[in-house]
């Protein structure tokens, strides 16, 4: 159906010529689904672009062919292309409420492309980009037709993104990272219902993701990628089960999953024991009924609805849930960036909640609660070099000279691994586990006592996620602190978390030690969470 | 929840209006913000109206008698009450230089500037929009280059220079532009005025060759201004639509196959178009205060030359009734911009703050 020979692509750009694929070849077959699974960098989407010819500007398909039903797609002249692009191949994309025209009503642009392809005309394209709506499982697609894309929730706003892709029956559906962002219940029926749409239409399909564990439940076939050459390529539950390759083994290692321990994350020689930590049964952190109420747009949102939880000294605690369940709004009120509207936050015995959290960074415990940040980019400044980033907070919350601040600085570095030669850089010279390191290292400047980790690895590679939990372990081990961890990911909560606290809409639903809640939930929207999860085909022995 | 069923269909036209009048009520401290301080500061202003009138061989008896005349010898709130009471009454003073009521004067003068103004920002918009999204669609290209050049040379070029160029050119060497000369040559007789656009009266009244004529009048000023405004609006245009090409959902669209045509124009230009009706707004803004030196080169009978005169001979109220008229000519202005942002964007609610 579709054979990529030697695809070369090349990109110019201010440094130079880059190559970004260098030379793949790969085969989807009528029917198959084909998973290219790749971290950052690997190459993985700008094939799909090469595909569909939408590379961005610069970009060029330097060599090779790709033969779709007989059409060489790197060489066909443009108007073909523009007839192959949504009627025989199309694309779904990650990021679907960035993927819809903001300000065009989500029906008018499945008509766009209805019309387009000369699928519907003036006076049917309305009822058919219904049906086009309500064939990706669309309830009251009728009114939806009239919504616009920020009206939608992200998960609907992916299945006008699939209806969008699927309106003229196309015989390839190309799906790039189609679940990233979304919530773990939504990844999972948004997943689902591609898969069944393209058993009932036989399709042929490409799904692009960086997590093998999706690939591989979801696909029959598996390509594994890394810097612009194929490195393992077979059958889904061969490449998952049998890695050959040492990178998809990596790969395969890093991936969290049932059974897993925090340092098998890791590639094997570099495994050691788990770090032991001890556990007082002393309460670091209580929260008592802690409540918060925004005022909405359409009255009062009750954000958090007067949860109570403790953090030992020296435990870490999980805190789980999807988004708008109240997680968020619970960190920034325990790390005091947020005011409680009622309850309290005890830390150490004292009432820290009644200190506003305007007047909190000059507080003396300020110091002892630390947090670390969901985006590794975005919460550091562009332009402090990461040394001046981790001295940062030592020069606000204590008073060292500037010799001893240095000294710190250095000695932070070294104690979450950042070369000391990387101090002098500034942001974007920096990796993802570069900068997270940075903010972890900012984070352990004033001795903390207990860290928010505030999905600390969402925006990581696999491989790169495993070396930062193992980091986290491993400090927890050494300074003995205690961890708030919050996250929308059972799997990886379970790795580092003694026990766990599971919310949703504004309140806790279950809470229990880590195995027990994984292996035994008992409220039925944890164990809807963990049922969520890509479940690999596991090997039989 | 609560709200929908209380709202009648009937009373539609009501809530859809009624945001905007609470806009314009939300201007009204605005604009008596503007007549207390234009009243102040043309009080502070150097120079003395009376002396200025009575002549320069008036004595101290005379200068007093036209300073009593004027009133201006009662003490400044008192001045500032009977100014703030004929407001009321809709009297703005009468000119000491024209001799005219003020109101007769704007009324007159405002719809030349703004007729001149519109005509120039039509002419850039109609150039510059698509010169910007040719530029972004085919960045490093020749037209990117023309783009930056024109870009360059319209704001380089104080617009005095450019008038005087074009009159060179068109008036005096080639001969294709009637003597610039104010807005009608005199052999024609003003539309009966019915908007006091010459161009609008002349179509009403249905007279083609006094609206030629006045056209032909227009174009060289018009042009002048064009150049000197095309340069923000070509420049945020192309910046606009490369970012909006850049994006995710005209990737989107290009995946689905749509057309470039469609792509370009019917995703990217709409989106863009955001951006641009700001600059817009600013650039119509500042080009109606500051177009005085292109009134001046074509002896244009606009309101900017007429508020320099007045400021120079410390003509209290038509200096006052000309930023008066400026104030509410902002209000409306930001509330047409405001209006237009929700008609492009759905996401800009047009709501009552």
């Amino acid at each position: 159906m579709l054979a990529i020979d030697n695809l070369r692509i090349g990109f110019r750009t201010r440094n130079g010529h880059v190559e970004a694929v260098k030379g793949i070849s790969l085969a989807v077959g009528s029917g198959e689904t084909m998973g290219i699974v790749g971290e950052s960098g690997s190459g993985k989407s700008v094939t799909a672009y090469a595909l569909l010819r939408i590379l961005d500007a610069g970009g060029r398909i330097e060599a090779g062919t790709c033969v779709y039903s007989g059409i060489d797609l790197a060489h066909a002249p443009e108007r073909q292309m523009a007839d192959v692009r949504g009627r025989e191949i199309s694309m779904i994309f990650q990021n679907p409420r960035a993927a819809l025209n903001p300000i065009r009503k989500v029906g008018h642009q499945i008509e766009d492309v209805l019309v387009r392809h000369n699928r519907a005309g003036r006076n049917n394209a309305r009822s058919k980009a219904i049906a086009a709506m309500e064939a990706v499982k669309i309830r009251d697609a009728a009114a939806r037709y009239h919504a616009y894309p920020f009206e939608l929730s992200g998960g609907m706003c992916q299945r006008i993104v699939i209806a969008l892709a699927l309106a003229c029956d196309p015989r390839l559906l190309i799906a790039d990272e189609p679940t990233t962002g979304l919530d773990i219940t939504t990844q999972k029926a948004v997943m689902d219902l591609v898969a069944a749409l393209i058993r009932e239409r036989g399709m042929s399909s490409i799904l692009i993701t960086h997590d093998l564990g999706l690939a591989a439940q979801y696909c029959d076939k598996i390509t594994v990628m890394k810097d612009g050459v194929v490195v393992e390529t077979g059958d889904a539950v061969d490449v998952f089960a049998r890695p050959q390759h040492a990178y998809t083994r990596r790969l395969v290692d890093a991936t969290p999953r049932e059974g897993a321990t925090v340092r098998s994350l890791l590639p094997a020689e570099a495994r050691g024991p788990d770090p032991a930590y001890t556990v007082r049964d002393t309460a670091l952190l209580r929260v008592q009924n802690l409540e918060k109420t925004f005022a909405g747009k359409s009255g009062p949102v009750h954000a958090v609805k007067g949860i109570s939880f403790r953090v030992r000294d020296g435990e870490t605690l999980g805190l789980v849930g999807e988004s708008g369940c109240g997680k968020s709004t619970t960190s920034a009120m325990v790390v005091r960036l947020a005011d409680p509207t009622s309850g309290k936050i005890l830390f150490d015995g004292e009432d820290i909640g009644a200190v506003p959290a305007k007047s909190f960074a000059r507080d003396k415990r300020r110091g002892k609660i630390q947090m670390v940040f969901q985006d590794a980019t975005d919460s550091l400044n562009p332009r402090h070099a990461a040394g001046r980033a981790i001295e940062e907070p030592l020069r606000r919350l204590t008073d060292l000279s500037a010799r001893a601040r240095r000294d710190r600085v250095a000695e932070l570095a070294d104690l979450v691994g950042l070369p000391l030669h990387l101090i002098d850089r500034f942001p974007h010279q920096l990796s993802g586990g570069q900068k997270a390191r940075v903010g972890i290292a900012r984070a352990l400047g004033t001795d903390p006592r207990f860290l928010i980790l505030d999905e600390p690895t969402a925006a990581l590679d696999v491989s790169i996620q495993a070396v930062v939990l193992n980091l986290l372990a491993d400090l927890r081990a050494r300074l003995g602190i205690s961890y708030l961890f919050v996250s929308h990911d059972l799997q990886v909560v379970r790795l580092l978390c003694d026990r766990v606290v599971v919310m949703r809409a504004g309140e806790i639903v279950e809470e229990g030690e880590a195995d027990q809640v994984m292996h035994a939930p008992s409220h039925p929207y944890t164990a809807e969470l963990i049922a969520a999860a890509p479940h690999p085909p596991t090997l039989k022995s | 929840m609560a709200a929908a069923p209380l709202a009648l269909p009937r009373l539609g036209f009501l809530r859809r209006g009624r945001p905007i009048l609470m806009r314009i009520a939300q201007a009204i401290p605005v604009v008596v913000g503007v007549v207390i301080i234009s009243f102040v500061l043309t009080r502070a202003l150097p120079g003395d109206p009376a002396v200025y009138f009575a002549g320069p061989t008036a004595d101290e008896k005379s200068i007093a008698e036209v300073r009593a005349k004027l009133g201006l010898d009662k003490p400044l709130p008192t001045q500032f009450a009977i100014y703030a009471q004929d407001l009321l009454k809709g009297d703005l003073g009468t000119s000491l230089t024209t001799g005219q009521p003020v109101m007769e004067d704007l009324a007159r003068r405002l719809p030349a500037s703004l007729e001149l103004t519109l005509a120039a920002l039509l002419l850039s918009c109609a150039i510059a929009v698509p010169l910007g999204v040719l530029a972004a669609t085919r960045p490093g290209s020749w037209v990117d280059h023309l783009c930056r050049v024109l870009v360059t040379a319209g704001v380089s070029m104080p617009t005095f220079f450019t008038g005087i160029l074009l009159i060179y050119i068109f008036y005096y060497l080639l001969g294709w532009a009637p003597s610039p000369l104010g807005r009608l040559d005199f052999i024609y007789f003003e539309p009966s005025r019915v908007t006091g656009f010459f161009l609008v009266d002349a179509v009403l009244a249905g007279d083609w060759e006094t609206f030629f004529a006045a056209l032909r009048q227009l174009a060289l000023p018009a042009c002048t201004l064009a150049l000197f405004t095309l340069a923000p609006i070509a420049r945020m245009t192309r910046a606009a639509m490369l970012s909006a090409l850049s994006s995710d959902f005209v990737r989107t669209a290009r995946a689905a196959g749509l057309t470039k045509r469609k792509v370009v124009y019917g995703y990217a230009l709409k989106n863009a178009l955001l951006p641009v009706v700001t600059t817009l707004g600013m650039v119509f803004s500042f080009t109606l205060g500051a177009n005085v030196l292109v009134e001046k080169v074509f002896a244009w009978p606009g309101i900017g030359s007429y508020a320099v005169e007045a400021l120079v001979a410390s003509d209290y109220a038509a200096v006052q009734g000309f930023v008066l008229a400026m104030a509410l000519l902002f209000v409306a202005l930001n509330l047409v911009i405001d209006l237009l942002y929700a008609a492009i964007d759905p996401r800009i609610g047009f709501k009552a703050r």
